[in-house]
Order: C-alpha cells, then structure tokens, then sequence
C-alpha cells in the first residue's frame, strides 16, 4: 500500500490542459524526481500536493488520507521553494520555529527544536542572523529546516537549487539526500536537471506536455528509456538506422555488420529500416574481444573532460559521440586519424516514435 | 573628437556641467534656508542669542506648535490607516483588482489637487451651508453642528487634508504591497498558518517600516500646508504655518527674529519627520534587498 | 470576512472621494434660485480678475517649466555621464523642497533679496516675477528631476553621446538633438506636473504679493458663496488634465520605445 497516491490529476488553467492523467504511487520514505523541461506541467503537480492549486479532476491521497479538498495550511507538508522564500522579517531561529509556532508549540519544544535542524544543516551558529545576512546556499539550507522542522510527512521541493551555483548546487544536493534518507521522509523533487534527478533519486518521472512518460529507477530511465522523449531528454544518444536481418531472432545489419538487438522478435519486417540509439558509452574505442561488431570511425573531435573523455567522429555515416575513460598511459585520439570502435546488439535502445 | 575627451580630464571643466545647478540650489533653496536657520540665532544687532528660540516659549506659539502636530499627526495617521485599507483591497487577494487602475490615476489626481479648491470643495459640501449640511438639516432634521462638527476648526482641516492625505498613502503603499511575494504567503500555509496569522507575523511586519516611513512623510507633508488652512478658517486657526503666514506679512509678533524661530522650528519639525520616513525606508530596503 | 472588509474600506474611501467632488460640483451650479445654471461660471470666467490672473499663473508656469527644463535635464545629463560620484549629493538636494515647507523657503526670499540686500530682485515687479519662478522651479524640482533621472536611466546615455560624438556633434547639439527627444516623455511629465503645482500655487504668489491665480482664488472664497465652488471645479478639472496628459504621454513613450 503506497504512502502518496496521485490518481488521474488533472489541471486546466482555461484553455490550457496544463497536467493530464496523471497517476503515481509513491512508497514511505521514497525519493521521487519529477524531471522534464520547462513548462511540462511539473511545478503545477507539486502545488496540487501542496495544495495551492485546486486539481480540476482526480484525487490525492496521503497515509490513506484523502488530502484533495484540504487546505494547505492543513495538510502537513514540507515545501522548499526555488527563491527560498524565508521570511525576511525574522531570523533563522524564528524562521525555523514559525511552523511550529503557529501549531502552538511550547517556547521550550520550538527552541530545542529549532537547535537540532539548524544542527542538522550544519549552520548551528546562525539562528540569530537575518536571511539578508546569508548566502544562497545558507538560505535554502534554512528553508530546508524551516520546511523540515514541524515534522511533515512528505516533503516537496521545487528546484531548489536552481538559484546557487555549480560548486554549492553539487554539495546541497548531496546534503538533502543525506538528510532525507536519514529522516526517512517521503520526497518530491521537481527538476529540469536530469544529472541532478540521477544522483539522488529513487525513482524518477519523465514528464513531458503535463503526461508522465515514464517512471523508472534510474538506471531503467537512462538505459531502457521507453520513448524517443525519454531517451533523448536523458543523456546524450547516438542514433543509427538499421536493416533488419531477421525479424524473429532480432538480428540487423550495420554497415555490413551483423548484430543482435534485445527486443527480439522485432515488430518491424525483415528487410524494413530500424531507428536504434546507443548511449555514448556503449561505443568503445579499440578491439574488445566481447563487442559483436567492429567499425572503423574518423574522429572529428575531442573533448578531454577529465575522467572522461568525449570523441565525436563519423561512424557509419552517422555523427556520434563516444566516450572514453582517461588512462594517463594512453594518449587520447587525434583529431583526423581513424580509430576502431567495439559495439554490441544488446546495447542498442530500440526507439518507439 | 578628442576634443571632449580630453576637455572632460580637466577637472574645473567637467565640474562646469554641474555649476548652473549648484548655484541654483544654493541661491534659490540652501541660502535662504541658512539665513533663517541662522537668522533664529542671531539677535537684531547681528549677535549670537538663544533669546530667539526661548522666545518661542509662549503660550500662543507653543498652542500653534502643538496644534500644528495634533492635525498633521492625526491627518496622517488616518490617511495611513484608510489608505493602507484601500491599497490592500486592490492588491492583495482578489477583492476588486478591476478598481486598481482607476484608483491610482485617480489618487494621482487627488494627491495634487491641494490647496485652495480643496478647501471651496469642503466648504460647499460640509460647510456651514454645505450640500451635505443642508441636506441632512432638511430631510433629516440632522444638525451637524449639534453633533461637535464645524469644518472651520482643526478637525474640519484634518478631515479636509485626508482628501490628499489617503491619495498619497495609496500611491507610496501600493508598491510595497506588491513587494509582498506570493511564496512567503504559500510558505507560510503549509508550515501551517492561516491568513490572519500570515498579515500578523509576515505580512504586517515586513509593511510595518513602509507603513511608518510613509507616514511621517504624510506628517510633514500636512505639517507645511498653508492654502488649504488659510482658505478654509482665515487667519484665525492658530496653528504654525498661519501664524508665520500672518508674520511675515505683518509682524505679528513684534519682533522679526522670532519669526526666524518660528520658521526654523517647522525646519526641524518636517526635518525629523523626513529623517523617520529615510530610516525607516532605509529598513524595509534592506530586508527585500 | 476578508472580502467584506476589503468591499467596505474601498466603498468608504469612495465615497469620501466623491461626496466634496459632488459638493462643489453641485453647489457651483446653484448660483441661480430654484434651477440648475452655469451662472458662477460665467460670473468667474467674466471676472477680469480672473482672467488677468489665471493668465499670469499659465505664464508663469510656462516659464516654470522652460527653466526646469533648462536647468534639470542637463544637470541629470551630466551626473549619469560624467559624475555619477555626485548622485547622491544632487538627489538629497532635490528632495529638500519636499523636506522645507515653501513657506519657510518664501520667508527666506523676502529676507535675502529685498530691496536693500545685495540682489534687490523684490525691488521691481519684473524681479519679483523673476524670483517667483525661482521659487516655482524649487519646488517643482523634486518631481522634475525624478521624472527626468528616471527617463535617462531607460536610455545608454552614455553610448548615445559617444556615437554623436564620433559623428561630430558638439554638446549642444547632443542635448538638444539627442538626449532631449529620447527623454520626451519624462520630460512632459515633468512639464505637466509642474502646470499643476504651479497653477494654484498660494503661498509663495500671497507672500510675494504676486496677482496670481491662488490668490485670487483666496480672496474670491472669503467674499463670494458660489464662484469659489466654480473655480474649485476648473481647478479640479485642470489637475485632471495634467495627470490624464502624464498618463498619456508614458504611455506613449512606452510604445514608441518598444517600437524601437
Ligand atoms: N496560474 C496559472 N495560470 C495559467 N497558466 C499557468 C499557471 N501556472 C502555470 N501555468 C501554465 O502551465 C504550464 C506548466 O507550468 P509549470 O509551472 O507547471 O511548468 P514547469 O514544468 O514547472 O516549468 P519550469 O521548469 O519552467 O518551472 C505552463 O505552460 C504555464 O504557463
Ligand atoms: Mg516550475
């Protein structure tokens, strides 16, 4: 039995179909990503949760609770919203108490409360400091106490940390998972980030023009994406047409290559093109005794990235990007020269339309 | 074309930009200020004296002072009070937003129409013989002089100054209000709050500086009108600016550098109420900034 | 509940609006016994006076407005360009009219420029007329200079000046050619505003013994029951037509530069 359940949600703003069927069971303590680019439609889901929109249809039920009619202020939830939105008028301490204040919790509950979340985010020597005096950063680490503070059962952030920069977004991202796993606490995170939803999510929903098109682990999103949408929001993809060889066994020719694709039988008849993908990494450069196939590629550029090295080439008449981890001891490929590149059927993502 | 260029590194030339200004403002507006402010402490013979402000010591004088604070302070802090009610009615919730536009052109209108029309307007609606007056005396036997008005007296002029008064605080306030960001409202109820505990404990708090900033603005802004009390009561009202209206003209308190104190008491009156409105606005800045 | 209060302090404040607009409207009308007639206002607009000092005040605001122009717009020109260091020093100056009541910066005028001192400007009519506009720009010079500074900041001065440099221009022609019209707008407001201050201005006029339009005003409403209500309506009306010309031309400025 699922902790949040979202049944049908719909949400039309006028004319506008902003939010269409969408259905989701979210388990206790889970950590779910709401991932799709501007303007899918993900926001809006999260103020029907939190209750600052009414949806036109469907229903939303918390710990068995129907919530749908709620009022916001009734609803305990947790919310950290992308502009922090801390009360400028109040300190960190009064901040992180105001939920629990306006429950009519005792002074001493609230102060020791508000000790161990500032505690928690590591800015214990700040309670007395107005926002205007912190970082970004800091702000929305309070937020982040603030909304954890009066105990909610499911906490929803909107891109949180779309506001701060690189070095702070990479560490805070890290502390709230950190703290939600620790707390066990029931997560909503809405990003247009898809390596920010990567790391620290449990599951994560594509969503694109207000539908949810796919729901998945990490690692199914990103290797078995289930619609073009999803697997080229998700990553990097290099895309080939394919001859099929035979139907039944899922065997196609690539430039004179034979391979075998994952999904046999295939829908498309022998004889027919097929539109297959492979993610960067599943084109190896050299000779690997494992790989089906073997095709000679003209490297157009290179990207040395660090770890990683990104090579763009020229492969079966296609533009694909590869990579390719650094080895101090191999020097990388030059730009111009023609290099040996490994792959293999089951790599292949089959893209349905 | 270098030319300007290197005209413009010649310090007196580029200072030459700014001149006419300078000497206007220091000829037409600090001068004359000064040589009042200086004039309050000197004694007719040109000596330095406190004789002057002590002067200022009487009954008449320390009565028109005291009034002059009772109508701006009243007039201003009924205009924040009203002005602030309307300028939350048109911005906050869904209450009349169509009202909003009207509404500012028209307190743009109403916060200049001051002065001596203002006061014709009130004289024929709540005058003595006044529309209102009138209307009420015939058809509902409602004297409202017997009920303590009299719009000739000091609490006709607050009444009256209101007319420019909650325009003003409309104007300044509205902004403010919708500087309020719809987060601090939805973060506020799903930590729990409802709406009266919102305008208490965010909302208010964060207007509060505006509030009194504007405020002391509306004090000053009362406290040195002079056409509209003169064309409403006459010279008879004592209040500050009509008697140092009646000394300039005629002296009227025999002795011309105490008009020097008179004037440099409104000075610091209106001054302090700026200092209050600056700082207070300085605040609120630096909370949203 | 929140509604109810929000409906009742704006049908409050309404009707405090309009109840002296319909006074003095309605009053106006009631010079003749029994029927509604525009007598008061044919009484006032006959009245020589009238149009001897309603014309003085429009003249008197022209050259207002002439001089503010003269005087501001270089002014703001040059901080934003070349001194920006002296902003603050030249905005805290523009707003002490507002911090001064005109009374006390009249009472200083008197004092300072009589006929004895050593810039006898009160010592003719010319020169009080002189100094009378002093004091109108003074205290239109906070409004003025907002609106102008204001405008400026919309546009790159600084860009423009150096391009009409390139192209030969001297700073006249800068002024003139370049920064005036692509401030237009502000400065008409600027221009409007100062109309309305000045029109009925009574303190400074009364104290400097000038016959202008407040004044006249003034000793109209202490002598007669009908005309005052009159002239409150034209005065009314002309402050509306200042502000309906504001609205216009910023809104016509906005246009324009979104066309650009
Ligand atoms: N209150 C509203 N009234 C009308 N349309 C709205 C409203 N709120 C959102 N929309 C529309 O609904 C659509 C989805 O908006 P939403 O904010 O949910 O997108 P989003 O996925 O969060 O995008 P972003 O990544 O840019 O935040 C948009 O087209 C938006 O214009
Ligand atoms: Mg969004």
């Amino acid at each position: 039995m699922s902790f949040l359940t979202l049944t049908h949600l719909e949400k039309t703003f006028g004319q506008n179909r902003v939010v269409k069927d969408f259905s989701l069971d979210i388990d206790r303590g889970e950590f779910i990503s709401l991932l799709g680019p501007s303007g899918c439609g993900k926001t809006t889901v999260l103020r029907m949760i939190a209750g600052f929109e009414q949806p036109t249809a469907g229903g939303i039920t918390i710990d068995g609770k129907d919530v749908t009619a709620l009022a916001a202020n009734s609803r305990n939830i947790g919310m950290m919203f992308q502009a922090y939105a801390l009360f400028p008028n109040m300190t960190v301490a009064d901040n992180v108490a105001f939920g629990l204040k306006v429950k009519g919790a005792p002074k001493a509950e609230r102060e020791a409360r508000v000790a161990e979340m500032l505690a928690l985010i590591g800015l214990a020597d700040l309670g007395g400091r107005y926002p205007f005096q912190l970082s970004g950063g800091q702000q929305q680490r309070v937020a982040l106490a603030r909304a954890l503070a009066p105990r909610p059962s499911v906490l929803l952030l909107d891109e949180p940390l779309s506001a701060l920069d690189a070095k702070v977004r990479v560490s805070l991202r890290n502390q709230i998972r950190q703290i939600q796993q620790d707390l066990g606490i029931t997560t909503i995170f809405v990003t247009h980030d898809q390596e920010e939803a990567m790391s620290i999510s449990d599951r994560i929903v594509v969503m694109n023009g207000g539908v949810a098109d796919q729901v998945g682990a990490p690692f199914e999103i990103y290797n078995r994406p289930t619609t073009k949408f999803v697997a080229n929001f998700v990553g990097t993809l290099n895309t080939f047409e394919v001859e099929v060889a035979d139907a039944a066994s899922g065997r196609v020719m690539l430039a004179g290559q034979g391979l075998t694709l994952p999904n046999a039988p295939l829908a498309a008849r022998t004889g027919e093109k097929l539109s297959v993908a492979l993610r960067p990494e599943a084109l190896r450069l050299g000779r690997l005794p494992d790989a089906e196939a073997l095709l000679t590629a003209q490297v157009t550029d290179v990207h040395f990235m660090g770890s990683v090295i990104r090579v763009k080439a020229d492969l079966a008449g296609a533009a694909v990007s590869l990579d390719t981890f650094n080895r101090p001891d191999t020097p990388p490929p030059v730009v111009g020269s023609a290099v040996e590149v490994s792959l293999s059927g089951r790599d292949f993502i089959l893209l349905q339309a | 074309m270098a030319k300007p260029v290197i005209l413009s590194q010649h310090l007196p030339l580029r200072w030459l930009g700014v001149l006419p200004f300078f000497a206007f403002a220091f000829l037409f507006l600090i001068l004359p200020t000064l040589y009042i402010v200086i004039g309050a402490f000197r004694t007719p013979q040109g000596g330095f004296t406190f004789d002057n402000i002590i002067g200022l010591n009487t009954p008449t004088i320390l009565n028109a002072y005291w009034l002059s604070i009772k109508i701006s302070f009243w007039s201003a802090l009924l205009g924040c009070v009203i002005g602030f009610a309307m300028a939350a009615a048109i911005t906050v919730g869904n209450t009349a937003k169509g009202l909003r536009n009207p509404l500012m052109t028209f307190s743009g209108v109403a916060s200049n129409f001051a002065g001596v029309p203002l006061a014709f307007a009130f004289i024929a609606t709540v005058g003595p013989a006044g529309i209102i007056t009138l209307y009420l005396r015939t058809e509902f036997g409602i004297n409202l002089r017997a009920y303590g008005w009299n719009l000739l007296s000091a609490w006709g002029l607050i009444v009256t100054y209101l007319f420019f008064q909650i325009p003003l605080m409309i104007l300044i306030i509205t902004p403010a209000l919708d500087g309020l960001k719809r987060e601090w409202r939805e973060a506020a109820a799903i930590l729990g709050a409802t709406g009266p505990q919102y305008w208490r404990m965010i909302g208010f708090p964060i207007l509060l500086p505006s509030i009194l900033g504007t405020m002391a603005l509306l004090f000053a802004n009362a406290f040195g009108a002079v056409a509209t009390a003169i064309a409403l009561t006459g010279p008879q009202l004592n209040i500050a600016p009509i008697l140092l209206f009646s000394q300039i003209r005629g002296d009227v308190l025999g002795n011309p550098n105490l008009g020097y104190a008179l004037a440099f008491g409104m000075i610091v009156i209106t001054g302090l109420a700026n200092a209050v409105y600056i700082w207070l606005r300085a605040r609120s800045e630096r909370w949203l900034k | 509940m929140s509604r109810i209060f929000a409906w009742g302090a704006l049908l409050t404040g309404i009707t405090f609006f309009l109840l002296p607009l319909y006074g003095m409207t309605d009053f106006s009308l009631r010079m003749r016994r029994g029927v509604y007639s525009l007598d008061a206002y044919r009484a006032v607009l006959a009245d020589p006076q009238f149009q001897a000092t309603f014309g003085y005040s429009v003249i008197m605001a022209l050259f207002t407005i002439a001089f503010g122009i003269l005087l501001v717009v270089p002014t703001a020109y040059w901080v934003r360009l070349k001194m920006p260091e002296l902003r603050p020093v030249v905005e805290f100056i523009t707003l002490l009219p507002l911090v001064i009541p005109a009374i006390v910066i009249v009472f200083g005028y008197i004092r300072l420029y009589n006929t004895s001192s050593w810039l006898p400007l009160t010592g003719s009519a010319m020169g009080t007329n002189i100094l009378l506009m002093f004091g109108y720009a003074t205290l239109a010079l906070p409004y003025m200079y907002r609106a102008v500074d204001t405008g400026l900041r919309t546009i790159d001065v600084g860009t423009l000046t150096e391009a009409a440099q390139s192209l030969g221009a001297g700073w006249g022609t800068i002024l003139s050619r370049i920064i005036l019209p692509n401030v237009l707008g502000a400065v008409l407001s600027g221009a409007f505003l100062t109309f309305a201050i000045v029109i009925g201005e009574f303190t400074m006029a009364a104290l400097l013994n000038r016959p202008a339009f407040g004044p006249y005003m003034q000793i109209l409403g202490a002598n007669r029951a009908y005309e005052p209500s009159a002239l409150a309506v034209i005065a009314f009306a002309i402050t509306w037509a200042c502000m309906g010309l504001i609205q216009l031309v910023t809104r016509f400025s906005k246009h324009e530069r979104a066309k650009a």
